[in-house]
């Protein structure tokens, strides 16, 4: 292991993990938004809006990120439709994130006994209200083990994303090793970037789970 | 009849062509306390689900006043406002407080000024003897204070009728009697109410009229004291009879 390889390298490393985590938050962000609205949506049952979520939610829980950024990234622009490399980056992340957050937040919403929502209606909240004030915070805590583990899920994915030639941690180490041949101490980098970016949420999704457990509020 | 508040006719309710109400007719004047009885399943919470529209109907008409109640309607969420409703299963909402749950509606619904919202609720929890619970979440409570604050969160919304469903058939013995309290000093105050229970000695204390209730169909109504000493029909005299131990012995 030759440490003066690594201390020359985390420079480089560290604007890797910037981008990393810039368009890995992003998407995460967009992942929950869509989750959310999704989870709602199908929820009520909306018409046409709930059966496109379904369909949506199918095709992109159905296939590998590294396929949608693809698709994103060479086959839209034979289309007309030129996005750069960076929005591919956080759009595919978002649009797989989604199709599992909705689902995790779905089965939050559906452990909430239903005398809370009749309860709340028959106060004359509307169903709108009553989806706000009084399910989603109860379905979110119930939602949070399986909340953090899509994160940590999609900030694992972002490794893919050299494939479509974004600078982030994997392209940087896979670089490189290809022009210094220090492979090992690359990949040790590699690992330990990684780590510092997901073993804090790790941790505060810990944190949060014990806080909001089994939406034991009060204690 | 003089001050009719809620109006019921011809209402029929199935599910999946189960027959639960049976061209169900009633009328409730302002200020009556009308206990409902009967075994289970004979019909008496769909009733009253039904007034608060939460169940669709699929024949008769609902009044309370002029107007209808029909729970796939525009003006449902209105029409609930006047009607309060208190459910068996603790159904407070276990991620507010004692106080923001019972303002939440107010502030919400209603629109009411947060502070004038919580000083009434505040007062209210102190008539029922839980003012120093407000800052308190659900799960902190037993079930007889659970069940007084669901009360005052109905009351908070000034409804014109008050519907309770089995409220402390879920209670220890020794909490029943605190919730029962809170509805007779209700009833004492002159709201209107209907209340679904099996605490037959709170039934004859409270009502102003009982109906006794099987298989959807109204088999005998009459004045507490009259049902309860002389019930006419063989079904009601069998069903009261259950609960009676002497001959027992």
């Amino acid at each position: 292991m030759d440490w003066n390889v690594i201390s020359k390298s985390i420079p480089l490393y560290w604007d890797a993990m910037l981008l990393t985590l810039k368009i890995g938050w992003i998407g995460v962000a967009l992942a929950t938004l869509i989750g959310l609205v999704s989870a709602v949506v199908i929820h009520f049952r909306i018409p046409v809006l709930s059966v496109i979520f379904k369909i949506y939610i199918e095709i992109f829980r159905n296939t590998p990120l590294l396929i949608q950024l693809f698709f994103l990234y060479f086959a839209l622009p034979k289309i007309g439709i030129k996005i750069s490399a960076e929005v591919c980056g956080w759009l595919g992340l978002g649009l797989l994130g989604g199709s599992y957050m909705s689902e995790a937040f779905r089965s939050g919403i559906e452990a909430i006994d239903i005398v809370q929502r009749e309860s709340a209606l028959s106060l004359g909240m509307t169903d709108f209200q009553v989806m706000i004030h009084v399910i989603l915070p109860q379905a979110l805590s119930y939602s949070t083990p399986a909340f953090v583990a899509n994160i940590i899920f999609l900030l694992k994915e972002t490794s893919v994303f050299s494939a479509i030639s974004l600078m982030d941690l994997m392209f940087r180490a896979k670089d490189l090793i290809g022009l210094y041949y220090n492979t090992a101490e690359y990949l040790v980098l590699l690992v330990v970037f990684y780590l510092i970016i997901l073993l804090p949420v790790s941790i505060l999704g810990t944190v949060l789970e014990r806080r909001l457990r089994y939406a034991s509020f009060g204690t | 009849m003089a001050n009719t508040l809620l109006k019921i006719e011809h209402l029929t309710k199935s599910y999946d062509g189960n027959v639960i109400l049976k061209d169900f007719n009633l009328s409730v004047r302002k200020g009556e306390v009308i206990v409902i009885i009967g075994p289970s399943g004979c019909g008496k919470s769909t009733l009253l689900r039904c007034i608060n529209g939460l169940e669709p109907i699929q024949s008769g008409v609902i009044k309370l006043d002029d107007e209808i109640i029909d729970s796939k309607s525009k003006t449902i969420t209105k029409l609930r406002q006047r009607v309060g409703m208190v459910f068996q299963s603790y159904d407070l909402f276990p991620h507010k407080t004692v106080l923001q749950n019972i303002i939440l509606a107010p502030t919400l619904v209603q629109k009411r000024d947060k502070k004038e919202a919580a000083a009434e609720a505040e007062q209210l929890l102190d008539k029922v003897g839980l003012s120093d619970k407000k800052d308190s979440y659900p799960r902190q409570l037993s079930g007889g204070q659970k069940q007084r604050v669901a009360i005052v969160r109905a009351l908070c919304m000034h409804p014109e009728v008050m519907l309770f469903d089995e409220v402390t058939a879920a209670l220890d013995p020794e909490m029943v009697r605190e919730v029962l309290d809170t509805m007779l000093e209700l009833a004492r105050q002159g709201s209107t109410m209907l209340i679904v229970t099996h605490e037959m000695e709170f039934a004859k204390a409270v009502s102003d009229r009982v109906i006794f209730l099987d298989n959807g169909e109204i088999i005998e109504e009459g004045a507490p004291q009259t049902f309860f000493n002389h019930p006419k029909t063989e079904r009601a005299q069998k069903f009261l009879h259950t609960f009676e131990f002497e001959h027992i012995k």
